[in-house]
């Protein structure tokens, strides 16, 4: 009998590949707004293996930031754009096996190598937990001043985005 | 088999390897971006299975950090796509061929 949380594990890790590869080559439609529902999806399954790793808050805000603000982000842009063009363009292909290949070959390399160092050999029994109290003791002491930074950083952003979205762009 | 690091592991490689093939397949610019929100993902989940498996915080703190300037990110690359695409009415990255030789 496989311990239950194992059985999650690969539920999860399944419908976050799935809904990624769909993400990236969907057979069935080329448009940009089921890319970004699978892109939902896919969020959301991350969130359940963060919620696996004990990550709670950053499962929680994987969701809010993700699944609440970039997609809705994205569709506005979509429905701001026309892109009815896109779905009567073809995909090359050979720049298609070129990147296929390619990436497979890095993935390859990549899994092999994960494999064969073996980073999980020799390490204690998990005990850490990423609820909100120890992560945000955390933020508030030791990573106090890049915390700061990050908040400018946004205010930057905001401003940047207001400019950058102006009528007349000078 | 128990799961461990090795497995989270993997999941995050097969992951950024999708958001790259999405990068270099795909010519629609918003869907480029998608790609490179996988493979920010990707790293994400790396990060935050090594903070597990290590009993160390901080790979979650770096992760929120990531995440912040992710939606910083991308809400700067939408504006900017925004206001290419009001110049040259496409999100076509074949079309946009000014700085080409």
């Amino acid at each position: 009998m496989p311990h239950l949380p194992d059985i999650f594990f690969y539920v999860f890790a399944a419908l976050t590949l799935l809904c990624g590869f769909l993400v990236v080559v969907n057979p069935f439609s080329r448009s940009p707004v089921t890319s970004a529902m699978f892109l939902v999806l896919t969020i959301i399954s991350m969130a359940g293996l963060f919620v696996l790793l004990h990550a709670f808050f950053l499962a929680a805000v994987q969701i809010l930031v993700y699944a609440g603000a970039v997609i809705v982000l994205f569709l506005f842009v979509i429905m701001l754009l026309d892109l009815k063009e896109e779905q009567r363009r073809k995909l090359k292909t050979f720049s298609l096996a070129a990147g296929v290949i390619s990436v497979g070959a890095i993935a390859g390399l990549t899994v092999k190598a994960i494999l064969d160092s073996g980073p999980g050999k020799g390490l204690p029994a998990p005990t850490v937990e990423g609820a909100t109290a120890p992560l945000g003791k955390l933020l508030f002491t030791q990573f106090l001043l890049p915390f700061e930074i990050v908040s400018v950083l946004l205010l930057v952003a905001m401003v940047g985005v207001i400019l950058l979205s102006k009528k007349d762009l000078k | 088999m128990h799961v461990g690091l090795e497995h989270y592991l993997v999941v995050s490689a097969l992951l950024f390897s999708l958001g790259l093939l999405g990068v270099l397949a795909r010519r629609n610019v918003l869907v480029m971006y998608m790609s490179l929100e996988l493979m920010l993902n990707a790293a994400n989940l790396a990060l935050v299975a090594f903070s597990r498996f290590n009993n160390n915080l901080n790979g979650q703190v770096m992760v929120f950090f990531i995440i912040t300037v992710a939606a910083a990110e991308v809400s700067v690359g939408l504006a900017l796509i925004v206001a290419l695409y009001r110049k040259r009415q496409t999100a076509h990255v074949e079309d946009l061929t000014a700085m080409k030789l």
